[in-house]
């Protein structure tokens, strides 16, 4: 049985984009494209990894995975959080509520397979 | 028979006539090209409708049978015209200063805003004026039958009577109900009455040189013919002498429809001043030939004809028909002005103060502010209103029979409506005079009155019984009706008179000293009283709650929307805050509720805003203002308020830019993490994408073309990103030349629409009028189609309705073109209104379709085209304004 | 703000126009009186006043008072008038 990500975010061609390559490494990739039901849609898919954006509609992925963290089930999930914001305060907020790896955007296709890798690995 | 019919025919030509001269006046206004209008000789003409039939007929008949005493209804009124500058000048700039609409309106706004009050005068005024509209009725189906013939075919009057009013009533409702102007001022009926006045003077002089030069010998011969006549005998009565000069003048400062056309039509304080003279020569005018033709008609008819009459009968019995049909006209022309004006004002009072208030209550708390439209209830209210007048008018001309009773009703009138007298001229002189004393001095004055004059008048036996009349009421002796008091002996008229005015003017006096008025009602008075010293304060509104989108929502209901519109935006230009919505201060509130009142008077406007407001109308400050004040203080302390408010506004004015600099630097940091997002965003697919095609040979041509495909919409959408940035950062710096042409405004939206709209699946539709479009404009046609393009485009992407609709309205005034926008999806709240032309943000983050720079651009365009972009509230759909100069001006560059 | 006591000494135009003013508020009162002049008339006797009379002197009463009254305040317009364009104000409403 493969293991199951999922993909919160909200441009369609990123969304087509990490789904073609964890796909065709194995993975099984579900979608999902806003933040208000983030949770719901986390409790319902029971991943075994998180890769969450930063800026959704709704919400902030900072508050999803604040929330995330603060539930037992999801407290140690593995997440990486993706942002367009490239400073360096985006990357100490990540840290500060959690993320497991944090990643700027753009990245190259390898760098997402090995961090999803290192995540379940670890 | 024969005459009757052509009457009929020229009284039909003549109101044709009249129609198209109100109708003329009304297009000259309405295209501004009415200088004519405001000419101070239309306004002294309008005055003359105090001569009514009762003038033009009455007066002839009351010189028959009680000589010069027929003067006295003139020279009062010459008095108080004379006397201007003592009181008319001061009710007309209350008038104006105060938007008041009616007399109910004047009473009850300086008593406290008292709804009570305008209720009690507005009933009071109907029950005087209605038996002098029915004499109005009677005196033109009079005149109707002395063509038909005595005798012969039997008219019916009555019928008569009711094509009379039934025509006034449209006539009225035509011309007095055509629009709500915040004004209130009807051009099309003030001139319509002004022509009248021509005609009856006219026909009146003509009648009195027929007789002087034509009958007699000239004036000389006339002084002898008065000697040997009955007249000769008159003798003058002292009491009634003195007493009418007093009622007449009253009588002129307290009738509804002089009220209405002194103060309420008057377009300019200075009109005024040519009226004191010219409206006494008008009256000394009138009067002149009364005795003349009175003494030939005695001479010239057969003893015991109606002198009444004299004016039309002696044309006719010398065999002039084409006189005694001028002369009817003049008749004519007197009944129909009074009507008309009379209806109109009463109508006036009765819709803003008795259906409206109940209309407010009826439709609960908020009603002012969410359901219905109200310019709509006004108006039918108040046509309404016209119909009922008239139709009471005629009830009682049919009821009274139109016999003899009606013969003294016009100094009956006089005498109630003269009961306004002590509460108005004590509310313009009397700071003391308070809304308690106003309802005890009408409530005595008003009993007296119909106790005294108007039951007696219908006949002994009717109302009051002989034994009433002949041992008093309750068979107490002291209250005989025309014994009052045991003071018997004087004429029944004066006695009334005396006693009403009298008692009524001691009530009101004490009343007034026992009580304490309320803070509102010392607030009016003090605006009042010293109407000249200090113009601007007025029971101010604390800074309440109000919301001022609620109060434009409600303004555009009672203003219309674009005058609403242009009295926020100058408010909010005077706060020094951009765009449509003032912050909801005293000063605003104050301002806004005159513009309501000048529609809906003075109480529905109190009414209306603090429902909405919710909060006290006085503050512990302007209590403090009353309290404290003397002549020197409120000098001083007027001149310290324009201090202290150009301090908070300079104060608000520093703190909105202190606030502005520290969000400059959050925003700087902002912009540069929301390019950063904007940028990095598209290249994230381009990268993925190109590496998925580099690194998989196995993709099958359909993938390949598809994310191809994706890399190239990215691309796209990356250029167009680094365009618009590029663009606004030329427009902030103002490093761009504008491409000056000269287009209609058609031309560029449908250009704007071609371009926005074409190549769309989403289907928008557009309403716009051509015809409204037609002006010419000489601006960057290029830059101004970007706008237009970007708002078209906001109003497809983003409205959400099932059928999107974009309504574009458009309109010039003083070289200011506006264009509005509106579409009919969900407004945008409050808090974003302004945010949305900021960069980056989205009016909607789901359908985000650009990078948010659009709005910004479009407002660094309009700046840069001497114009504005802004957010339209109150339209209850998303709604966006541009205004721009007509013609640029380069230098502004 | 009110001219009126912020000032005791004025320019010699606007000193003519208020005793101008003086005299329009006057003038209703001379002709009321003018007017009540009939109530004095002996009512009998060889005395009494011919209607004719009467008529001619009411008349003449109310023509020089119209005459009077278009005179006067037409010479209040034009000091007004003057008054303004000397300060380059514009029109502003007269006080008391």
């Amino acid at each position: 049985m493969s293991k199951r990500v999922l993909l919160i975010e909200d441009e369609p061609n990123i969304i087509e984009a990490i789904s073609f390559i964890l796909s065709r490494a194995g993975w099984d990739v579900v979608t999902h494209s806003n933040g208000h039901d983030a949770i719901e849609a986390v409790q319902n898919r029971q991943p075994d990894v998180v890769i969450l954006d930063v800026m959704l509609p709704g919400r902030s992925g900072y508050e999803i995975l604040t929330d995330l963290r603060a539930q037992d089930e999801t407290a140690s999930l593995p997440v990486l959080m993706l942002t367009a914001r490239g400073q360096t305060k985006d990357r100490e907020m990540a840290e500060r509520v959690g993320a497991s790896l944090f990643m700027t955007k753009p990245f190259s296709n390898g760098e997402v397979l090995d961090a999803v890798n290192q995540l379940v690995g670890a | 028979m024969g005459s009757l019919n052509t009457i009929v025919g020229v009284s039909l030509v003549y109101v044709a006539f009249l129609f198209a001269v109100a109708f003329a006046a009304e297009r000259a206004a309405k295209k501004g090209r009415g200088n004519w209008l405001n000419w101070p000789v239309v306004y002294t003409l309008s005055l003359s409708i105090y001569c009514t039939a009762w003038t033009f007929y009455g007066a002839v008949g009351y010189a028959a049978r009680s000589g010069l005493e027929y003067l006295t209804i003139y020279i009062g009124p010459s008095l108080v015209l004379f006397g201007w500058w003592w009181g008319l000048r001061r009710m007309v700039r209350i008038g104006r200063t105060q938007r008041i609409t009616s007399i109910a309106d004047m009473i009850s706004s300086r008593y406290g805003k008292s709804n009570f009050l305008a209720i009690a005068v507005t009933l009071l005024a109907v029950i005087g004026t209605t038996p002098y509209i029915a004499l109005q009725l009677q005196s033109v189906t009079t005149s109707f039958a002395v063509f038909a013939g005595t005798g012969s075919d039997q008219v019916d009057l009555t019928a008569t009577a009711l094509w009379v009013a039934a025509g006034l009533a449209i006539f009225t409702i035509l011309f007095g109900t055509r629009t709500l102007d915040s004004n209130e001022r009807h051009y099309g009926v003030v001139m319509a009455i002004a022509v009248e006045a021509i005609v009856k003077l006219f026909a009146l002089l003509a009648v009195g040189v027929f007789v002087v030069w034509g009958i007699a010998d000239g004036p000389a011969d006339i002084l002898t013919r008065i000697e040997s006549s009955e007249i000769s005998t008159w003798q003058i009565k002292g009491g009634r002498w003195a007493g009418l000069i007093f009622l007449s003048a009253a009588a002129l400062l307290c009738l509804p429809r002089m009220f209405q056309v002194m103060v309420v039509e008057n377009e300019n304080e200075d009109h005024l001043r040519t009226a004191s003279w010219a409206f006494p020569a008008y009256l000394m005018i009138m009067s002149l030939f009364v005795v003349p033709i009175a003494v030939v008609g005695l001479d010239l008819l057969p003893a015991g004809s109606n002198p009444d009459l004299f004016v039309l009968t002696i044309p006719l019995a010398t065999g002039n028909e084409s006189l005694a049909m001028l002369s009817f006209l003049g008749g004519f022309s007197s009944a129909t002005s009074m009507v008309i004006v009379a209806s109109l004002a009463l109508a006036t009072m009765v819709s803003n103060h008795v259906v409206m208030p109940i209309w407010l209550s009826a439709t609960g708390a908020g009603g002012a502010s969410v359901s219905g439209d109200v310019r709509s209830v006004v108006i039918q209210s108040r046509r309404l209103s016209i119909a009922a007048v008239l139709v009471l008018g005629y009830l009682y001309y049919r009821l009274s029979g139109g016999g003899s009773a009606l013969a003294s009703i016009g100094l009956i009138s006089f005498a109630g409506v003269a009961q306004f007298l002590p509460c108005l001229l004590g509310g313009i002189f009397w700071r003391g005079a308070n809304r308690n004393g106003a309802i005890a001095g009408l409530a005595v004055g008003f009993i007296l009155w119909a106790y005294c004059l108007l039951l007696p008048s219908f006949g002994t036996g009717t109302f009051l019984s002989a034994e009433v009349m002949e041992n008093g009421l309750f068979g107490l002796a002291w209250l005989r009706p025309q014994a009052l008091f045991g003071i018997s002996g004087l004429d029944p008229l004066i006695h009334a008179v005396l006693w009403s005015i009298s008692l009524n003017t001691f009530a009101f006096f004490v009343v007034s000293i026992c009580g304490i008025p309320s803070p509102i009602e010392r607030l009016q008075g003090a605006q009042f009283v010293n109407v000249f010293e200090h113009s601007s304060r007025a029971p101010t509104w604390t800074d309440g709650t109000a919301k001022s989108e609620d109060l434009m929502v409600m303004a555009q209901r009672i203003l219309g929307a674009r005058e609403a519109q242009r009295v926020f935006e100058r408010e909010a230009n005077r706060q020094g805050i951009p765009g449509l919505l003032p912050e909801p201060d005293a000063d605003f509130l104050q301002v806004l509720e005159r513009e309501l009142a000048g529609s809906v008077g003075a109480a529905t406007a109190h009414a209306m805003i603090g429902q909405i407001v919710g909060g006290a109308s006085v503050s512990v400050q302007d209590l403090m203002a009353v309290a404290n004040e003397t002549a020197q203080i409120m000098e001083y302390s007027s001149q310290l308020e324009v201090k202290s408010d150009e301090l908070s506004r300079t104060a608000r004015q520093l703190g909105r830019a202190n606030e502005k600099l520290l969000q400059v630097s959050d925003q700087k940091d902002e912009f540069l993490s929301q390019i950063s997002h904007e940028l990095r965003t598209p290249m994230t697919s381009i990268r993925a994408f190109s590496e998925i095609l580099r690194d998989n040979d196995r993709l099958s041509n359909r993938e390949k073309r598809k994310y191809s495909g994706i890399i190239n919409t990215e691309a796209v959408r990356l250029t167009r990103l680094l365009d618009d940035l590029l663009d606004l950062s030329v427009l902030e710096n103002g490093q761009i030349t504008l491409d000056q042409g000269r287009a209609s405004l058609r031309e560029v939206i449908e250009a704007s629409l071609d371009a926005a709209l074409n190549h769309t699946e989403v289907k928008l539709k557009v309403i716009r009028s051509r015809r409204d479009e037609e002006i010419m404009l000489d601006t960057d046609l290029d830059r101004l189609s970007q706008v237009f393009i970007n708002l078209i485009r906001n109003a497809q992407k983003y409205c959400d309705a099932d059928q999107p609709e974009l309504q574009i309205h458009t309109y010039e005034s003083d070289g200011v073109v506006t264009v509005d926008f509106i579409d009919n999806g969900t407004p945008i709240p409050d808090g974003a209104q302004e945010i949305i032309f900021h960069k980056f943000s989205r009016v909607n983050p789901q359908k985000a379709g650009g990078a948010g720079l659009g709005l910004a651009i479009c407002r660094e365009v309009m700046h840069r085209l001497g114009g504005e972009v802004s957010y339209l509230p109150g339209q209850g759909s998303t709604a966006f304004r541009v205004t721009l100069p007509q013609q640029l001006k380069i230098a502004a560059q | 703000m009110s001219t009126g006591r912020s000032m005791i000494f004025l320019e010699r135009q606007t000193y003519r126009r208020r005793r101008l003013i003086d005299w329009i508020r006057m003038l209703p009162i001379i002709g009321l009186i003018l007017w009540l002049v009939p109530l004095l008339w002996p009512v009998d006797g060889s005395g009494q006043v011919s209607t004719s009379d009467a008529v001619v002197y009411l008349f003449a009463v109310w023509f020089v008072l119209v005459v009077i009254k278009a005179i006067s305040s037409t010479a209040l317009a034009r000091a007004r008038r003057a008054e303004d364009a000397e300060r380059g104000k514009p029109d502003q409403p007269e006080q008391n």
